[in-house]
C-alpha cells in the first residue's frame, strides 16, 4: 500500500482514523450541498444563510445541537436494541468505505471480491433498521421497519443484478480491477481515453441508481420514513446523537453508494492522461467529483418525484427492475461470449 | 381606485336593479317550491303541519312523530339527493337574556339617532310579510317561520343538485323529553350532525347507531347550545358591545349622503366612539 | 341509496367479525393505529382511529373536536358586525369567502342589498380567496403523496395573491372587508394592474403543477382509483365541492343559486370529473383555479364604479326572521341558517361548514383501504381543521 513501511496495528488504526472522519465528511458535504443548498434553490428559496458564509456551517451547528440534545428513550423500548440499532446502521456504512479505491495506492483495503463484499455489507444495515424498529415499541416505527425491510431485501436484488454486467465485462470483483478495466478500450476509435462501463453498461447504471435509491430509503422509495405518513417511520422515537447516527449513515452511504457507482460505471479515480503519483493525488478529487455527479442524480429525484406506495414498489421491483436486470446479464454475457 | 372611463358609463346610480331582476323571477321560483309543498303534502297528509314560501325558500314544519317518513318522503318523492345539515333550535329567551343587549340597543339607539340624520331604511318597512311572521308560543316566546308550539326544534335542510331547490324541515320536539327517529338510515350524513345535535341540544335520536359525543369530551355534562346553559366567557367579563358599535366613518358618511341625493352631511357634532 | 346502507350493515358485519376473530386462535390479531390529534397527515388536529388487518384498514373512526371553539354559541352573544370576525376563523385559508355567506344571510333579513361595485369586488375577493386556498392545496396534496417541492411552489405563489388580498383589505389572513351593505374600503390605486399580473403567474403556476403533479406517473399511480367517492353517496353525506364535482355531479352553488354576487354575468365553466377518485378530486381542483384568475380577470376588466356602501342604519337591527344562503366555498358548499328575533345580534346561527361534512364521509371511506391510502384519501378530501370544528 503506502512505500513506507509501519506495523500492521499502526497501519489498522490510520485507516480507522481516516474511515471515520470520511464518513462525517462525506455526510457534510452531501446534507450541506444537496439538501440544504440544491433543494432549496431547486424550491425557489434561500436555505440557510446565517452560520458561516451562505450557511457553509449549518450542518456543523445542527450536529452540535444534537449532541447536546437529551437522549430519550421511550419508556417501553429494549434498551440495549435500540440503543444498538443506530450503531449497526453506522457499522454498515463505515465497512461500505473499506473497498472504494480513491486513486491507484489510496485503497483502504482492496478485497478481491470487493464489490461482493460491499453489497454484502450494505444490507447489514437492514438489521439494524428492524432493530430501531422493533425496539422503539411504536406502532409507527414497527410499520416503517417492516416495510424498510420488506423494501431493502426487495432492492437488495437489482442492486446486485445490476452489478453483475460490469463485473462479467471486467471479469473482476475487485474495484481496483473494475477501475483498471476501464482504464482500456476505445471510444469511437480514441484510444488512450478509457472506456467507462456507463457506456456499454447504461441500462445497468439506471439500475443501480434506482436500487440504491430504494436502498437508501429516498423519495420516490421513502415509504418506510413517510414522513407525512409514519412520521419518519423507524426514526420516530429516536433523538439527539442517536438520532445523527442515523443520518450520517444514510448521508455516508448515499455517498458511499455514490461513489461505488461511480467506480463502477464511471471510470472511479482514474481521468485520461493522468498517470503514477499524479494519480495519487488526484485521485480522490476526480473520485468526489463523480461522486457528486451521481449524488446529483439521486437527489433530483428525491426533490422531484411523490412517493411509491408500498405494493407499488414492491411491484416496480419484482416486475419490472428484476427481469430488466436479468435481460442485461444475459445480453451482457451473450456480448462478451461473442467479442 | 379610479374606474377606467369606458367604465363610468356602466355606473348605476341606483341600489335597485336586484329589485327588478328578481321580481319576474320570483314567481316561477315560487310555483316550483309549491308543487314541492304539495307533494310533501299529499305524501304525508296531516302531518304537515304548517308551510311556509318566502324569499324563495321553503319552510316546512311537520309532527315530530312523522319526521323520518318526511325525510324519506323527501329523498324519494322530491328528489332531495343532497344532506345540507340537521340542527336544532331552542326557542326559550335566554335565562341569562344578556341584559346588556337590552341596554346597549337603547342606550345607543338614542344616542345615535339624536346625532345622526333619521335613516329611513332602518324603519320598520323591513318587516316580513305576514306569512313569515314570527308565530308566537303558547308559553310568549317567539317562534320562527312556520311557527312552533314547544321550546325546541329540529331542523333538517335538504336540497336537490338537479333542480337546486332547497327545503327546510323543522319538527316541535318535547320540552321535557325532546326525542325523534334518527334519519341516519336515509341520509348517511346525518348521521355525524344528529351528533352534534344530540350533544350540543340534548335532542335523542332514536335508532341512531352510535350516538357518542363528537366535539365535546365524553364526560360533558349539560348542553352548551340550549339558551339555559350559561356562556361563562360572558358572565365573568362584561360584553364588550357598547364600545364595539362600529360607526360609519364620517368621509365615507358624506359620499353615502351625497349618493343618496339627500341635502348636505350630517352634523358633525359628535366624535365616533372608539 | 340502497348501496349506503348495504354498505353500511356490510361494514357493520365486518366490524363484529373482526372483534370475533380476535378471540379466535391462530388469527392475526389486529392493531390499533392512531392518527393524530397531532400527525403531519391531519394538518391540524384531526384523529383518526385506525383498525389494521396488516396494512389494511378494517375499520376507521374519525375523532374531531380538539379545536371546538363554539362559534354557534359565540355569535349570540355578539351584534352582527362582530360576528364576521369570528367567523374569519372558521376557513382559515379563505376567510374572506366565509364572511360573504354570513353578510348575506343578513342581508337578506334586512333586505337590503350592496351597491354593484361592492357585489363586484366580493366576488373578487371571493375568488382570490378561493385561489389562495386551493392554490396551497395543490401543492399540499402533492407534499402528502411525498413531493416536497410543489408544496414550496405552492407556498411561493399564493404570497401573491394573499399580497393583493392584504394591499386592500389590510388583512392578511383574516380581511374582515366584508360590511353589512357593503365593504370597509374600496381597492387601492394600482391595485387591478398588480392583480392582472398575479393572475397570470397564477396560471403560470397551475401549468407547472399540471406537469409536475398531475401528469407524474407516481402521482398519478397513488390517486387514481383511490377513495372513489359515489355520487350517490356523496350527496347522502352532503359531501360538496369539487369533492362532489369530481364525482360526476355537476353542481356548483355559484351558477346554479340565485345570488347577489356577480357571478352570473361571467363567462366560466364548472369543471367536473366522472372518476371520484383522489385524482379527479386533485385534478378538478386544479381546473378551479385556473378557471378563477380568469374570472378575477374578468371582473377587473368589468369593475362597474359606484358607491360600495349602501344605507344602513348605524346601529344594525336585522328583522325577525329566518334566511338560510350557503355558497360555493373554497371547501364546499358553505351556509349560514340565521334566526334572527330583530336584536342587535343573531338569535341563532347555524354554521354549515363544508369541511364537516366532507370529513363525515370518511369513516365510510377508509374500510377496505391501506394505510398509505388514508393520508391520500385525507389529503384530497382536503379539509381546515377549523372548518370542521368551527
Amino acid at each position: 500500500m503506502l512505500a513506507v513501511s509501519m506495523p500492521y496495528w499502526f497501519e489498522t488504526l490510520i485507516k480507522t482514523v481516516v474511515v471515520l472522519g470520511v464518513i462525517p465528511t462525506m455526510a457534510l458535504m452531501l446534507g450541506y450541498v444537496f439538501l440544504m443548498k440544491m433543494m432549496s434553490h431547486m424550491q425557489s428559496r434561500l436555505g440557510p444563510m446565517d452560520a458561516g458564509p451562505h450557511g457553509v456551517l449549518q450542518l456543523v451547528a445542527d450536529g452540535v445541537k444534537f449532541l447536546q440534545k437529551e437522549d430519550l428513550t421511550p419508556a417501553n423500548a429494549d434498551k440495549w436494541v435500540f440503543a444498538a440499532a443506530p450503531l449497526l446502521v453506522l457499522i454498515s456504512t463505515f465497512l461500505l468505505y473499506v473497498v472504494v479505491p480513491a486513486g491507484p495506492r489510496l485503497v483502504v483495503q482492496d478485497l478481491d471480491v470487493g464489490i461482493f463484499f460491499a453489497l454484502a455489507v450494505s444490507s447489514i444495515s437492514v438489521i439494524g433498521v428492524l432493530m430501531a424498529g422493533w425496539a422503539s415499541a411504536n406502532k409507527y416505527s414497527l410499520l416503517g421497519a417492516l416495510r424498510a425491510a420488506g423494501q431493502l431485501i426487495a432492492y437488495e436484488l437489482p442492486l446486485v443484478l445490476a452489478v453483475i454486467g460490469v463485473v462479467i465485462q471486467a471479469g473482476t470483483m475487485s474495484l481496483q480491477g473494475i477501475v483498471r478495466a476501464q482504464q482500456h478500450g476505445a471510444i469511437f476509435g480514441f484510444g488512450n481515453l478509457g472506456e467507462p462501463f456507463i457506456l456499454t453498461q447504461v441500462v445497468g447504471f439506471f439500475l443501480f441508481l434506482i436500487a440504491s435509491q430504494a436502498e437508501l430509503t429516498q423519495t420516490p422509495f421513502d415509504m418506510p420514513v413517510a414522513e407525512s405518513e409514519l412520521v419518519a417511520g423507524y426514526m420516530t422515537e429516536y433523538s439527539g446523537f442517536r438520532f445523527l447516527f442515523f443520518f450520517m449513515g444514510e448521508f455516508g452511504t448515499a455517498a458511499a453508494l455514490s461513489a461505488i457507482a461511480a467506480t463502477l460505471y464511471l471510470g472511479g479515480w482514474y481521468i485520461p492522461g493522468v498517470h503514477g503519483l499524479a494519480a495519487d493525488v488526484l485521485g480522490p478529487v476526480v473520485l468526489i467529483t463523480k461522486m457528486m455527479l451521481v449524488a446529483f442524480l439521486i437527489f433530483w429525484v428525491r426533490f422531484t418525484y411523490p412517493r411509491f406506495r408500498e405494493d407499488q414498489l414492491q411491484a416496480f421491483a419484482w416486475k419490472y427492475l428484476i427481469p430488466l436486470a436479468l435481460a442485461n446479464i444475459m445480453v451482457t454475457g451473450i456480448l462478451k461470449v461473442a467479442f | 381606485m379610479e374606474p377606467p372611463p369606458s367604465e363610468v358609463s356602466r355606473l348605476s346610480s341606483a341600489d335597485t336593479p336586484t329589485a327588478e331582476v328578481e321580481a319576474p323571477d320570483e314567481a316561477p321560483v315560487d310555483t316550483a317550491r309549491q308543487a314541492l309543498v304539495d307533494r310533501l303534502a299529499s305524501e304525508l297528509g296531516d302531518a304537515l303541519l304548517a308551510s311556509v314560501i318566502d324569499k324563495g325558500d321553503v319552510w316546512v314544519r311537520v309532527r315530530p312523530d312523522a319526521w323520518h317518513a318526511a325525510a324519506r318522503a323527501c329523498r324519494d318523492t322530491l328528489g332531495m339527493d343532497y344532506f345540507c345539515f340537521l340542527s336544532g333550535i331552542d326557542w326559550m329567551p335566554s335565562a341569562a337574556p344578556n341584559p346588556e343587549v337590552a341596554d346597549v340597543e337603547v342606550e345607543g339607539a338614542e344616542g345615535d339617532d339624536a346625532e345622526a340624520p333619521p335613516e329611513p331604511e332602518a324603519e320598520p318597512e323591513a318587516a316580513p310579510e305576514p306569512a313569515a311572521a314570527p308565530a308566537v308560543a303558547a308559553d310568549g316566546w317567539t317562534t320562527g317561520v312556520a311557527g312552533g308550539d314547544t321550546r325546541f326544534q329540529v331542523l333538517l335542510r335538504l336540497y336537490s343538485t338537479a333542480t337546486h331547490l332547497g327545503i327546510t324541515l323543522k319538527a316541535d320536539l318535547d320540552d321535557d323529553d325532546p326525542r325523534v327517529t334518527s334519519i341516519a338510515d336515509v341520509y348517511g350524513g346525518a348521521d355525524w350532525h344528529e351528533r352534534e345535535t344530540w350533544e350540543m341540544f340534548g335532542f335523542g335520536f332514536e335508532g341512531h347507531p352510535n350516538l357518542l359525543h363528537l366535539y365535546l369530551p365524553s364526560e360533558f355534562e349539560g348542553f352548551p347550545l340550549r339558551k339555559d346553559f350559561p356562556l361563562l366567557a360572558r358572565e365573568v367579563k362584561p360584553w364588550p358591545g357598547i364600545v364595539d358599535v362600529e360607526l360609519i366613518p364620517e368621509s365615507l358618511e358624506a359620499k353615502l349622503e351625497a349618493a343618496a341625493g339627500g341635502g348636505p352631511a350630517a352634523p358633525e357634532s359628535s366624535e365616533p366612539a372608539e | 341509496m340502497t348501496a349506503v346502507t348495504d354498505r353500511q350493515r356490510l361494514a357493520y358485519v365486518n366490524t363484529q367479525a373482526s372483534e370475533a376473530r380476535v378471540n379466535v386462535e391462530l388469527q392475526t390479531e389486529d392493531m390499533t393505529l392512531n392518527l393524530g390529534p397531532q400527525h403531519p397527515a391531519t394538518h391540524g388536529t384531526l384523529r383518526v382511529v385506525a383498525k389494521l388487518d396488516g396494512e389494511q384498514v378494517v375499520d376507521a373512526d374519525v375523532v374531531c373536536g380538539y379545536m371546538h371553539r363554539g362559534y354557534e354559541k359565540l355569535t349570540e352573544v355578539r351584534t352582527y358586525p362582530q360576528v364576521t370576525t369570528l367567523i374569519n376563523r372558521i376557513d382559515w385559508l379563505s376567510s374572506f369567502a366565509n364572511e360573504v355567506p354570513f353578510i348575506l344571510a343578513a342581508e337578506k333579513l334586512m333586505e337590503i342589498e350592496a351597491p354593484p361595485r361592492a357585489q363586484y369586488i366580493r366576488t373578487l375577493f371571493f375568488e382570490m380567496a378561493r385561489i389562495a386556498n386551493i392554490g396551497l392545496f395543490l401543492g399540499e396534496m402533492a407534499l402528502q403523496v411525498g413531493a416536497l417541492t410543489p408544496a414550496f411552489y405552492a407556498f411561493r405563489d399564493r404570497e401573491f395573491v394573499l399580497n393583493q388580498i392584504e394591499a386592500a383589505t389590510g388583512g392578511r389572513f383574516h380581511p374582515n372587508y366584508d360590511r353589512l351593505g357593503g365593504l370597509k374600503d374600496d381597492l387601492p390605486k394600482g391595485w387591478i394592474a398588480e392583480t392582472q399580473a398575479v393572475m397570470k403567474r397564477i396560471r403560470e403556476f397551475c401549468d407547472e403543477l399540471e406537469g409536475l403533479v398531475a401528469g407524474n406517473i407516481i402521482f398519478e399511480r397513488r390517486c387514481r382509483g383511490v377513495g372513489v367517492i359515489p355520487a350517490e353517496i356523496g350527496k347522502a353525506f352532503g359531501v360538496s365541492g369539487a369533492n362532489i364535482r369530481a364525482s360526476g355531479v355537476d353542481w356548483d352553488l355559484r351558477r346554479d343559486e340565485a345570488s347577489p354576487l356577480v357571478w352570473k354575468d361571467l363567462d366560466w365553466k364548472v369543471w367536473t370529473h366522472p372518476d371520484g377518485d383522489s385524482f379527479a378530486r386533485y385534478w378538478v381542483r386544479l381546473q378551479e383555479v385556473r378557471e378563477s384568475t380568469f374570472m378575477v380577470d374578468q371582473m377587473l376588466e368589468g369593475l362597474p364604479a359606484g358607491s360600495i356602501q349602501a344605507k344602513v342604519p348605524r346601529i344594525i337591527k336585522v328583522p325577525a326572521g329566518e334566511a338560510w344562503v350557503h355558497t360555493e366555498n373554497p371547501l364546499g358548499e358553505m351556509g349560514f341558517y340565521i334566526v334572527s328575533q330583530g336584536g342587535l345580534g343573531p338569535f341563532r346561527c347555524k354554521i354549515r361548514s363544508a369541511s364537516f361534512n366532507n370529513v363525515s364521509v370518511l369513516p365510510w371511506l377508509l374500510k377496505g383501504t391501506y394505510v398509505p391510502d388514508i393520508i391520500t384519501i385525507l389529503a384530497s378530501l382536503y379539509f381546515i381543521l377549523g372548518d370542521i370544528d368551527r
